[in-house]
């Protein structure tokens, strides 16, 4: 036991004697916490819009206003050119174009329907989907005015049904985008110093050579990895309870569950995750190759977890494969905790699911690491 | 002559009989220094510059694990984004609390399940259901019709749904709502069609640069500036950080090599490799994904160059500041691909951030790097359209070579 006693004393020593370390594992990841969490948003706020009205009459100066008057939009340009819009498009500088030819209002009294075009930028295809969404929308409800207005309220009892949609957002009433973020980068954060540190721990040894002095010492397999992965395990829950902190403090997000249990799974999957680091780190010979291969599949799996897509909208063969993903079983516990109140039951699965990763990589780990290479 | 020598190269490297695959490697990598040997012009001074930047090949080449992320990441990226990461609406699990349980509900409801967007998981009864339904986390929509529905359409014109939605994934949230209200409103439009609604404003959407709403536009530059900016900047200062550590850059630096030297031959081999990445993105992404190139071929090279240099430059920096690949690592990542990652615009739209975040996005070269690729590769613009933007970019390069070269010391301290 004391063995491994002075090995964690050792990696301690040699992570805190790095004056660049210390900085570098607590204050940018909250550097990183605040950003991101700012910028990862999806809310469309200023849809840059540009006007081409032909018509100038009444029924298309109120439908300008209604947009002018909404804060999702913003009218960059008036035009009476659709070239010189479209222009603006093709440099970036609007989202959107509506043109209204001429003669829409007389179209619309006499021939009971006017067209009005909207051209809309959609490299960005999701993006585009929703500026859709939102601008015909405003022209659905401004059309019931126009029909009031227009034919008086007879008309409108005689008119079609309309259904009234409300929307209810639970857990996040606001659409707080924050809520959703701040655990997804937590678990980023947690995850990259843990693999990092555990994966760039024993290639380093190897590649200075001083593993070889630890290999002549009598002491055991089991041993060595559990001194190696102590220190990081605690360095990476003391940053996750950092992390929680700020999160708390900066960006109020509900802790709703038992934050024991969050913890006892973030332990649980700190194992999964240095064990993962050290296993690439046994079959690397170089620091280069190990951070390389470590950050292929890091990458690879922070993608797939759910943190910017939901796992939802995956095709069938990757929702498989993600079960292999441990980051997955993580977001969805944090989520489920600190945003639902979820307990113990609920998250069962996942718990049963890390155990066993934990137990196979570090089963795994402790195999490949040979004293006599 | 030029032609005749590579002729004559590729002749007495690729005459070899009965080659397999592995001889085939090795001809391959023969003929490739050779042709290094060949091209760089024939110097004094330029033949150990030669022999250092063989050396550094052969390097990667013994990395097989290296070469394999390098050529690989690639392909993994396009893979996940292309097909992985969508924000598509497919087989969404539902679930529906019918109170009137008539023919306009049920209509509804089957309009919604068949549209490919939403699967129906379960039918609750109760309003206290809801919340055990969400708790265990697999249905994302619970849609509520209130009792009466039809009576209340016909006779007072108005009725009622209620979608509460899980919105712990806020984005996802606001997705599918958009979508059922979609299916709603084009539901309510139809049953009208039939009687008539005067003074309808109809709009036209025509979608530009995209028609088919394809997501490859997004990624594709994305992920060639990340690609890039990982091996360029990343590989590299790991690269010289390395030799310091290990202690064999000062035997480099006491031989006749000028510092100078030492630097653009390590550099070297990323560029080329760098440059082939960004040939297989392309490449990918015109053959699987059918992306357009419509821009200048030429133009599009020469931007890659430079945001190459831009990379190198930054690497180099990094390098010169620490002695540990752990720290050169750590700060590339995070100082680099982070944020080439999240704030360039890659992944989300620079217009829906915050104004303090949007003057850090300014400074980030990858934002720039992606306009650049995004109007040739898209929108087919000429030089007069990037203009701006490839100013800013080479800006950056200079001063970063600049600041590197001061940095950079000849003497071990």
């Amino acid at each position: 036991m004391r063995t491994i006693f002075y090995i964690i004393r050792k990696e301690f020593i040699q992570v805190f004697r790095n004056k660049s370390m210390l900085p570098i594992i607590f204050v940018v990841p909250i550097v990183q916490l605040i950003i991101l969490v700012n910028a990862a948003t999806m809310e469309m706020k200023h849809i840059r819009l540009s006007i081409v009205d032909l018509d100038m009459s009444g029924t298309s100066e109120k439908l300008i206003s209604k947009f002018k008057g909404s804060p999702f939009y913003v009218i960059n340009q008036y035009t009476f050119s659709i070239k010189e819009a479209e222009d603006e498009m093709m440099k970036g500088n609007i989202d959107a174009i509506i043109h209204i030819s001429s003669g829409f209002e007389k179209n619309i009294t006499r021939e009971n329907s006017g067209k009005i075009q909207i051209i809309i930028n959609a490299i960005n295809g999701t993006v585009a989907g929703i500026t859709n969404a939102y601008i015909q929308n405003m022209i659905a409800v401004y059309n019931v005015e126009v029909v009031t207005n227009i034919a008086g309220k007879s008309a409108v009892s005689n008119s079609p049904a309309s259904i009234n949609i409300t929307n209810s957002y639970w857990y996040n009433p606001q659409l707080n985008y924050k809520n959703f973020m701040v655990p997804a980068v937590l678990a980023i954060l947690v995850t990259m110093i843990g693999m990092i540190l555990s994966g760039l721990n024993l290639v380093r040894e190897k590649e200075l050579g001083t593993i070889e002095q630890i290999n002549v010492t009598p002491i055991r397999k089991y041993q060595f990895i559990a001194g190696k992965l102590i220190p990081f395990w605690i360095i990476a829950l003391l940053e996750l309870a950092f992390g929680i902190t700020i999160g708390k403090l900066l960006f109020n997000i509900p802790i709703l569950g038992s934050l024991w249990l969050l913890f006892g799974v973030a332990a649980l999957y700190l194992l999964v995750v240095l064990g993962l680091g050290l296993l690439v780190s046994t079959m690397a010979n170089t620091q280069q190759q190990a951070m390389f291969v470590m950050f292929f599949i890091m990458l690879i799996c922070i993608m797939m977890s759910g943190i910017f897509t939901s796992v939802e909208t995956m095709p069938d063969w990757a929702q498989v494969v993600d079960r292999l993903n441990p980051i997955y079983y993580f977001m969805r516990s944090v989520r489920m905790i600190l945003l639902k109140g979820s307990g113990f039951k609920d998250i069962l699965n996942e718990i049963i699911s890390l155990a066993l990763f934990a137990a196979v990589i570090l089963r795994l780990a402790v195999w490949r690491y040979r004293k006599t290479a | 002559m030029g032609f005749s020598v590579l002729v004559f190269l590729w002749r007495k490297n690729f005459c070899h009989k009965g080659s397999n695959t592995q001889n085939y490697t090795k001809c391959l990598k023969i003929f490739f220094l050779r042709l290094i040997v060949i091209a760089l012009p024939f110097d004094k001074l330029m033949k150990e510059f030669k022999g250092f930047v063989i050396k550094e090949f052969y390097h990667i080449f013994r990395d097989k694990r290296t070469m394999l992320v390098l050529f690989g990441m690639p392909f993994a990226m396009m893979l996940l984004f292309g097909f992985v990461i969508t924000n598509e609406i497919k087989d969404v699990k539902i679930a529906i609390l019918d109170e009137s349980k008539d023919e306009i509900t049920r209509d509804i409801t089957s309009r919604l399940v068949s549209s490919g967007y939403f699967k129906l998981y379960s039918n609750l009864n109760s309003g206290n259901e809801v919340e055990k339904v969400f708790r265990k986390g697999v249905v994302k929509e619970v849609v509520v019709y209130e009792p009466g529905f039809s009576k209340k359409l016909g006779r007072e014109k108005q009725a009622t749904i209620q979608i509460i939605s899980d919105a712990s994934d806020a984005n996802f949230a606001n997705l599918i709502t958009n979508y059922t209200s979609g299916i709603i409103r084009t539901y309510v439009n139809d049953i009208n069609l039939k009687k008539h609604m005067p003074y309808q404003i109809i709009p036209e959407i025509r979608m530009v640069y995209n028609p088919e709403l394809k997501g490859v536009f997004m990624f594709v530059p994305g992920t060639i500036a990340m690609i890039l900016m990982l091996i360029c900047a990343l590989m590299t200062s790991i690269s010289i950080v390395r030799e310091k550590e290990l202690g064999t850059m000062e035997v480099l630096l006491v031989s006749p090599l000028k510092p100078l030297q030492i630097i653009i031959g390590k550099v070297m081999p990323y560029v080329v490799f760098s440059f082939i990445d960004a040939l297989i993105i392309f490449l990918l992404g015109y053959l699987v994904f059918a992306l357009p190139v419509q821009g200048n071929l030429f133009l599009l090279f020469g931007e890659c160059l430079l945001f190459i240099l831009l990379a190198l430059s930054l690497g180099i920096l990094i390098s010169s500041v620490t002695n540990s690949q752990q720290i050169a690592m750590m700060l590339s990542m995070v100082a680099l691909l982070l944020p080439t990652i999240l704030l360039s615009g890659f992944v989300f739209p620079i217009e829906n951030m915050p104004r303090i975040l949007q003057w850090l996005c300014q400074l980030m070269p990858p934002k720039y790097f992606i306009i650049i690729l995004k109007n040739i590769m898209i929108k087919g613009t000429g030089f007069s359209y990037v203009w701006k933007e490839t100013l800013v970019l080479a800006a950056m390069t200079v001063f970063f070579i600049i600041v590197a070269s001061k940095k950079f010391k000849i003497r071990m301290e």
